[in-house]
């Protein structure tokens, strides 16, 4: 593969994905607003469109016209300068994520992944360190959310960011020390190897002999301390206390209006995606699901793309749920819960799972 | 060739993030161009073949390291530095000194530098994560153990020292 | 193929303006943070010496050892180091602010004749 048709397959990528991500980002804000209607009995958007469906578009509308606000005595750098951080550090980490095997367009075949390369023998080389690409983004990410509070130079401000680096550095380390059994197990750190390794797994030796070999059934422990943390990560209730809205008006957005208030928005949404995405790669075996042998070619082979899609649109599920259920937490039981409960849960079960591995090998 | 451009570029982005820590006066702007330092630093391991260590720079260095200096800027709200007179003998002895040493080592960095070799964009198995391990907990082992608890002891001195006397 | 001596001497320009910002800035923040910029200027030779040492093993005068990889086993010893001194320091420049309320080290001179 030469060099321009690396280049021009790469860019053709980027743009696809990301125009499906920042759409898929829109309509889950209107999956949102309907389903937390739905539980709290009431009907959500309806008026735009059938169903209420145009409404991401008129709040796009809605957002780009709104008067940009600068208020008096902000750093005006950092201040601009936030936002844009934490939307593009969101959006960096998607570029490791791979989406299925391979896809073949007018007898160009290509990764459904935006690093992934065709080798010449046919097969596909990714990132090897994808998964470390992508907690090293999600924590330059913190300095979006740091800045924005910070430069606003308002009290509500300052102290959501205050609030919020310090939630997301402390539950960093529980985020990171919850993948580390999967690590153990696949023994590697690329996406796709750990991906292939469940899939090649279900085929050679399924856990009890009917379950697939996903990660999740060792890892439980491990899969439900990574939903946690992620929650915290990225700002979610029940651990929304960055912007608690009854404490503190919106935490650090809220000097933020217009298509700056937007990009927090829409890196929040992203990072979702990432986080559901990354989920449904290590513990759930990505794009791995029953083959149905009736389907014409050309379905068959986007079939691992849409069982990917249901799994990531579980997780999407499963965020709204659980913002619909859950009260929001104190800020204290917060912290002791992330550095007293959380991370020592998370060590013990990187011992357990190693002393498996090492009595199995 | 494309080494080399790259090089270039990460360097100079590299040097004026150094420049910059120096010239600014408010400590979070300092903390913001040491961070493109790092950040650019980790793109040069990338060129240099080391993967890990490029990737464990931003975790480490740019997500945490530098995430604390920005934290506590922001906790003891540091305003503009002040402009005082500052230590005479670092002015007298310390920044001649540091001249002699830079031109000193740059002299023999550019005379010898044909005695030296160059770099190369290395193969994928320089560098990888298995490799890196294998040294790590065979080799080292004993210093690994060591930071271990080199580790511990700072995080007892930083709770000690962060506690609030009553 | 870029060679060596660049990134030696990236790597020294970047240890000489930590040293300048340790010795020029009176913020005890910002003089922490030219600590930080010397280690990483370390680190960059580290680097630059394993990759190396990779490809010119036949340079070593006869009967040395050395394995390439150490060089980066060295630079995670070093972020390490680098952790836990940013933990304490950052600590003790709280408890400073608390009692002086100033970051100027100037400022903090009761020892001072």
């Amino acid at each position: 593969m030469d060099i321009t048709t690396f280049i021009i397959a790469a860019v053709i990528k980027i743009a696809l994905v990301v125009f499906i991500m920042l759409t898929g980002v829109a309509y889950t804000t209107w999956l949102e607003r309907k389903l937390i209607g739905r539980i709290q009995n009431r009907w959500g958007p309806t008026r735009v469109g059938p169903f209420g469906l145009l409404q991401p578009l008129a709040d796009g509308i809605k957002f780009i016209l709104k008067e940009d606000l600068l208020p008096d005595y902000v750093h005006k750098g950092l201040f601009i300068l936030a936002p844009m951080l934490a939307l593009i550090m969101s959006l960096i980490s998607i570029a490791v994520i791979p989406f299925g095997e391979t896809i073949t367009i007018a007898g160009h075949t290509t990764a459904l992944q935006i690093s992934g390369i065709i080798q010449a023998g046919g097969g596909i080389s990714d990132i090897n360190i994808g998964l470390l690409i992508i907690l090293g983004v999600t924590s330059i990410g913190v300095y979006g959310v740091a800045l924005a509070g910070w430069s606003s130079n308002s009290k509500y401000s300052l102290l959501g960011s205050l609030r919020a680096s310090a939630q997301m550095i402390s539950y960093e380390l529980a985020l990171g020390l919850s993948l580390v059994g999967i690590l153990l197990l696949s023994g590697s750190l690329s996406l796709r190897e750990i991906v292939q390794t469940q899939i090649q797994g279900s085929v050679d030796h399924p856990w009890l002999g009917f379950l697939p070999h996903w990660y999740i059934f060792p890892q439980i422990i491990g899969f439900f301390i990574y939903l946690l943390a992620a929650y915290a990560e990225t700002n979610r209730i029940p651990f929304d206390m960055p912007e608690a809205e009854t404490e503190l008006v919106a935490g650090y957005h809220t000097e933020y209006s217009s298509m700056k208030f937007a990009m927090f928005f829409m890196a929040e949404y992203v990072n979702m995606f990432t986080v559901a995405c990354l989920a449904t790669l290590l513990f759930f075996g990505g794009w791995h699901g029953p083959q149905l042998a009736f389907l014409p070619p050309l379905l068959q082979s986007l079939l691992p793309v849409g069982y990917f899609a249901l799994k990531v649109f579980f997780f999407i599920f499963l965020y709204i749920w659980i913002r619909g259920t859950l009260p929001r937490f104190r800020y204290d039981q917060l912290m002791a819960f992330g550095w007293k409960f959380l991370l020592p849960l998370a060590i013990a079960n990187i011992i357990v799972t190693s002393l498996i591995v090492a009595w199995r090998a | 060739m494309v080494h080399q451009v790259l090089f270039i570029v990460f360097g100079l982005i590299c040097v004026a993030g150094a420049i910059n820590l120096l010239l600014q006066r408010h400590p979070i702007n300092s903390a913001l161009s040491l961070v493109v330092v790092m950040a650019s630093l980790a793109l040069i391991y990338l060129l240099l073949g080391a993967e890990f260590v490029a990737a464990i720079q931003v975790i480490v260095y740019a997500g945490a390291i530098m995430v604390l200096f920005v934290f506590v800027i922001m906790l003891l709200n540091a305003g503009e530095e002040e402009r005082t007179r500052g230590s005479r003998v670092a002015l007298i002895l310390g920044v001649p000194g540091v001249i002699i040493l830079a031109a000193t080592v740059g002299w023999l960095l550019v005379t010898g530098s044909g005695q030296l070799g160059s770099v190369t964009i290395a193969s994928s198995d320089f560098g990888e994560t298995h490799a890196i391990a294998r040294l790590l907990f065979k080799d080292f082992l004993l210093p690994f153990e060591i930071t271990s608890v080199l580790i511990l002891i700072a995080i007892m001195g930083a709770v000690v020292l962060g506690k609030r006397e009553s | 193929m870029v060679p060596l001596s660049w990134y030696l001497i990236l790597s020294a320009v970047l240890f000489c303006l930590g040293v300048f910002g340790f010795l020029l800035k009176r913020n005890i923040i910002t003089i922490f943070m030219s600590i930080e910029l010397m280690l990483n200027a370390v680190n960059l030779s580290f680097v630059a010496f394993a990759n190396y040492w990779n490809t010119h093993l036949d340079k070593l005068p006869s009967g040395a050892q050395m394995v390439p990889l150490s060089g980066h086993v060295f630079v995670f010893f070093v972020m390490v180091v680098a952790a836990a001194e940013a933990a304490v320091g950052l600590a003790i420049i709280i408890s400073v602010f608390r009692t002086r309320e100033t970051l100027n080290v100037d400022r903090v001179n009761l020892l001072k004749l």
